[in-house]
């Protein structure tokens, strides 16, 4: 076998064809429909404008899933670092060239279609640090200045998106990585030294802050402060919720979402919208299935027999998780106001492209499950 | 391999716990959805509910102010405006722009209306211009397709048919002020008026009624977007008064530019058949809004538009008043029917010396022609012999010094002076020239219009207390509250004396040397009786009284005198009273006498009480003693 193929020639691509987790397709399928069934209501039972768009993108986004299943996982070691590299110069990119939306300034005009890179960086800091923490046994691990270089690569990008200024995915790379950190094997004494400097040099950090997340906190602190303000959101979206109560008002009956009075209720506020019209049982019913998505997630990772389809799979379980549960905490007013869509179900593009692809990543684990690599990415013990 | 198998336990570990993680997270999440939706739902739903549910108020159309006969004397009138709805017009300045083109709109207009339109959201209404006449309705109704979002409306708004006549008694309805706010709903309403004076303010709960409601559902900015209940309102209730609007008007226009005020008092009944205070106002410019000029004409008018004058103005009664002292002087009997006084022209109290009108005197007379030729000196010596005490009695017993509780808001007690006032007001002794000149009804006391005119009435009536009524009814839909049954009241006063009175009021009126002969009424049957009253409103001094008393006419209007007339008809089976005030009329019998004749001779030609026949017959017939007096 030679030590550098890329196409090993263990599987042909009909085996690894069935091999694909359908399982987990079917489930990541049905909270899409879930999603396209909200954004049905959201637009007053109409397709326009926001169903039939989520629909196409759906699609395609299942197709580069399947693709990226496919792949082989040693390619994407190979390649991790210069996905990150890349990743990392555009984030640098649209520091200087990026156009502002939403108030921050996060995109890339590529002509037909805009690039969100910190969004890449999800994925590329996921294979970069498995590729890393692949490369070091047990020991190497305990040793603290074997750390310095992955800090490295968490604060970089952190750095950059939270100066864009996006706190929510700032938050969610380090967050993933400190579960990347810790399923290395990092030492448990290290994250309690990390989690109280952090708790220490949080004043300091206030400091730098925007106006606006400064706000966005000082609300989710007290929302009844300013109910036609910064504390609306919250406000109305916890009524919504409520007022859902047990098995909700009804499919396209939501009152709170029909008439306005929750904003932004197809994008990072369709949970809120779920639970006025289905109740407790319809968001538990959805939670329920992110739940079982998350477990899928775990065992394919710990089923891998490779540390770097392990670590990669994982990331991309915690990633997830990550969105669905600051999105959930969010709007029922359990933390601050942060922009992180519900994944699969809110409106929008680019969140969708990277989760799919995330998955694609995870399937790819699945499916390459019993390949072993080697320390250096090769085929050696 | 070895390795990987110790550190793919250790992920496998740190990975089961890490799922731990998360499932206790997840918890978390699903405690605070049951907390929300299962805990504290009922209180997101009231939330929920109060964010969608918009209660309007619909405001009750107010009550009608009918005249005794129904003839509508306030009403709602549709108003027709023109309102703008900035949504539906492709570009509001342009629109206004062509708009103006057809009803002219000043900038100060303009600008209220760009900061109305700025102000709201761009589906809600902005008034334009209210009280639109045909003309310019039709006029925009034909240019309507060039005037996107333009759109004609119909309102409600106060009307009085017959403004400046009935002004005092209706008073008017005005935009609420802060201090108005009662917890009524209603009177949050853009626009709402309520009454501010006169009958429109005493009934205004009446007439207001109470205000439907409408929830409708309303979306985030405030748009209806549609109605799910709806709740009719009451409307309110229509007053009946007893005045009678043809006479009211023909007072009125009798009185001309006369600054004056007048009441005709239906006997019997109390009823006010009129109440003319002049000059007046126009009610419904209230209702529009006055502008700080009108305002300004009204309040500084030397005349006092604004002030009713037969409830508020207060007069001494001059010689209307010797009635009620002859009245006293026959009940304490310090006078005989055949007591005769001498007039020399004056009377003299230690150092002073009190004047009769007559300069010469009238020579020897009794009290008849006292009071048919109104001898001052004969009420000196009356007044003298029968005390202040027991005249100021007989003047609260006829109904001075007191509030008639008429409906109307600002009614002025008037003046009965006593020593026991004088010490208390003035801090000073009464001294006995005081009790000569109340005996001529002048001094101290003050009296309303509306004061004598019941006063008249107690004595045509044959001595029974009337209580002055403006309120005929108020129907509630339909459900009449009814009139009243009228309690006869006597005052106990001798029918002799009344008969003395009446007899010496009639000869006031009929006979050659009455003081109001010439005003008397000719036709058969329609005959009045009464007494005129001139008062003095300056002090004439010694030299000019040497060098002869000036003329009223030779005097500014100021200082002229008040002209008075009292009268009742017809003369032998009384069914009117009336009382005449004229500000700076000069002379009772030349100025207020014609005016009380032609008024009184209206009254019984149109017959004001000839639908309340049947409230007649409750009332027993009084009993006006024997048949000796024609």
């Amino acid at each position: 076998m030679k030590e550098d193929s890329l196409n090993p020639p263990e599987f042909t691509f009909v085996q690894k064809f069935l091999n694909i987790h359908w399982f987990l397709v079917f489930f990541i399928c049905l909270t899409a429909a879930i999603g396209v069934a909200m954004l049905y209501s959201a637009a007053n039972g109409s397709f326009q404008p926001w169903a039939s768009r989520q629909m196409v993108r759906f699609g395609v986004g299942l197709l580069v899933m399947m693709t990226v299943a496919l792949v082989d996982v040693r390619i994407w070691l190979r390649f991790a670092y210069v996905f990150y590299g890349l990743s990392l110069v555009l984030l640098i990119l649209v520091e200087f060239m990026g156009f502002v939306g939403m108030g921050a300034q996060r995109w890339l005009d590529l002509g037909y279609f805009n690039l969100q890179p910190s969004e890449l960086m999800k994925i590329a800091l996921v294979l970069a640090l498995a590729r890393y923490f692949h490369g070091l046994n047990m020991e190497e691990v305990a040793q603290p200045t074997r750390l310095l270089i992955p800090l490295f690569m968490v604060f970089a990008p952190a750095a950059l998106v939270l100066r864009q200024p996006d706190l929510g995915t700032a938050l969610m790379l380090v967050m993933a990585s400190g579960a990347l950190f810790f399923v290395a094997g990092v030492r448990m004494w290290k994250f309690a030294v990390v989690i109280i400097s952090g708790l220490v040099a949080a004043p300091v950090g206030w400091q730098f802050l925007h106006e606006y997340q400064k706000q966005r906190i000082l609300t989710f602190l007290n929302p009844e402060v300013d109910p036609l303000g910064a504390g609306y959101h919250i406000i109305q979206s916890k009524i919504a919720l409520g007022s859902g109560g047990l098995i909700g008002k009804g499919y396209m009956q939501g009152t709170q979402g029909h008439l306005n009075f929750l904003p932004e209720m197809q994008t990072d506020f369709i949970f809120t919208m779920l639970a006025e019209e289905f109740g407790l049982v319809g968001g538990l019913g959805l939670l329920a299935l992110y739940g079982l998505l998350l477990v899928f997630g775990a065992i394919i990772a710990m089923r891998s027999n490779s540390q770097f389809g392990r670590l990669m799979a994982m990331g991309v379980s915690v990633t997830f998780f990550l969105y669905v549960f600051i999105n959930i905490a969010m709007v029922m007013g359990l933390i601050p106001v942060v922009g992180v869509p519900l994944p699969l179900v809110s409106y929008g593009g680019t969140a969708m492209m990277t989760l799919l692809i995330g998955f694609g990543l995870l399937i790819g684990v699945w499916v390459h499950r019993d390949v072993t690599i080697g320390r250096r990415g090769g085929d050696e013990v | 391999m070895n390795r990987d198998v110790e550190r793919h336990k250790l992920f496998n570990r740190r990975s089961v716990m890490l799922l731990g993680g998360q499932a206790t997270l997840f918890s978390a999440l699903i405690g605070r959805m049951y907390y929300l939706q299962v805990l504290e739902a009922e209180r997101y739903k009231t939330l929920a509910d109060e964010n969608r549910i918009n209660l309007r108020l619909l405001p009750p159309p107010r009550g009608r102010i009918i005249d005794r006969f129904g003839l509508p004397l306030a009403s709602n009138q549709q108003n027709y405006r023109v309102l703008l709805i900035p949504e539906d017009t492709r570009d509001v300045v342009a629109t206004l722009d062509s708009l103006a083109e057809i009803i002219a709109i000043g900038s100060g207009e303009r600008r209220r209306i760009l900061r109305d339109v700025k102000r709201n959201r761009s589906f809600v209404p902005v008034t334009l211009r209210e009280n639109l006449d045909w003309q310019q309705v039709a006029r925009i109704e034909v240019n309507a397709p060039d005037l996107p979002g333009v759109m004609i409306d119909v309102g409600q708004s106060r009307n009085y048919p017959f403004g400046h006549d009935l002004a005092h008694v209706l008073g008017y309805v005005a935009a609420v002020s802060p201090k108005d706010l009662s917890g009524d709903p209603l009177l949050e309403l853009p626009g709402f008026r309520i009454g501010k004076a006169g009958v429109e303010r005493v009934h205004d709960l009446a007439l207001r009624g109470s205000g439907g409601s409408s929830q409708v559902e309303v979306n985030a900015f405030g748009r209806v977007i549609r109605e799910l209940q709806r709740k009719e309102g009451q409307p309110g209730a229509e007053v009946q008064l007893t005045i009678d609007m043809e006479l009211q008007r023909f007072t009125r226009q009798r009185l001309a530019d006369e600054s004056a005020a007048v009441v005709v008092l239906d006997i019997h009944s109390g009823d006010v058949l009129a109440m003319v205070s002049n000059p007046s106002f126009d009610p419904n410019s209230f209702n529009r809004g006055l502008s700080l000029v009108e305002w300004q004409a009204l309040v500084q008018n030397p005349r006092a538009p604004l002030i009713n004058k037969t409830i508020a103005g207060r007069y001494a009664p001059g010689s209307t008043f010797k009635m009620c002292v002859l009245l006293a002087a026959l009940e304490k009997g310090v006078i005989s029917e055949s007591s005769q006084v001498f007039c020399s022209g004056f009377t003299e109290l230690g150092d002073a010396r009190f004047h009769c009108w007559k300069k010469h005197g009238h020579g020897l007379l009794g009290a008849e022609q006292a009071i048919v030729q109104s001898c001052d000196v004969f009420f000196y010596e009356l007044a003298k012999r029968t005390g202040i005490e027991r005249i100021a009695a007989m003047a609260r017993r006829l109904g001075m010094g007191t509030k008639l509780d008429v409906d109307l808001p600002g009614e002025q007690a008037g003046l009965v002076p006593t020593p026991k006032w004088k010490r208390g007001a003035l801090d000073a002794p009464w001294h006995q020239g005081e009790t000569l000149i109340a005996g001529i009804g002048q001094g101290y006391l003050l009296a309303t219009p509306l004061q004598l005119a019941v006063m008249t009435a107690q004595l045509a009536n044959g001595g029974f207390i009337v209580k002055p009524r403006l309120t005929k009814d108020i129907v509630n839909e339909g459900a009449a509250k009814g009139d009243a049954a009228t309690k006869l009241t006597s005052l106990h006063l001798p029918p002799r004396h009344l008969e003395i009175v009446r007899q010496a009021m009639s000869s006031v009126v009929n006979s050659p040397r009455g003081t109001a002969y010439r005003a008397r009424i000719k036709e058969p049957g329609l005959e009045m009786a009464g007494k005129t009253g001139t008062v003095q409103v300056r002090r004439i001094s010694k030299a000019e009284r040497e060098s002869g008393v000036l003329k009223n006419k030779d005097l500014p209007w100021k200082d002229r005198d008040h002209a008075l007339f009292v009268g009742y008809a017809p003369e032998d089976n009384p069914r009117y009273a009336v009382a005449v005030v004229v500000e700076h009329g000069g002379g009772g019998s030349s100025k207020a006498a014609p005016i009380a004749r032609d008024i009184l001779r209206e009254a019984q030609q149109r017959n004001s009480a000839r639908t309340d026949m049947k409230t007649a017959r409750r009332i027993p017939t009084p009993p006006i003693a024997g048949g000796d007096e024609g």
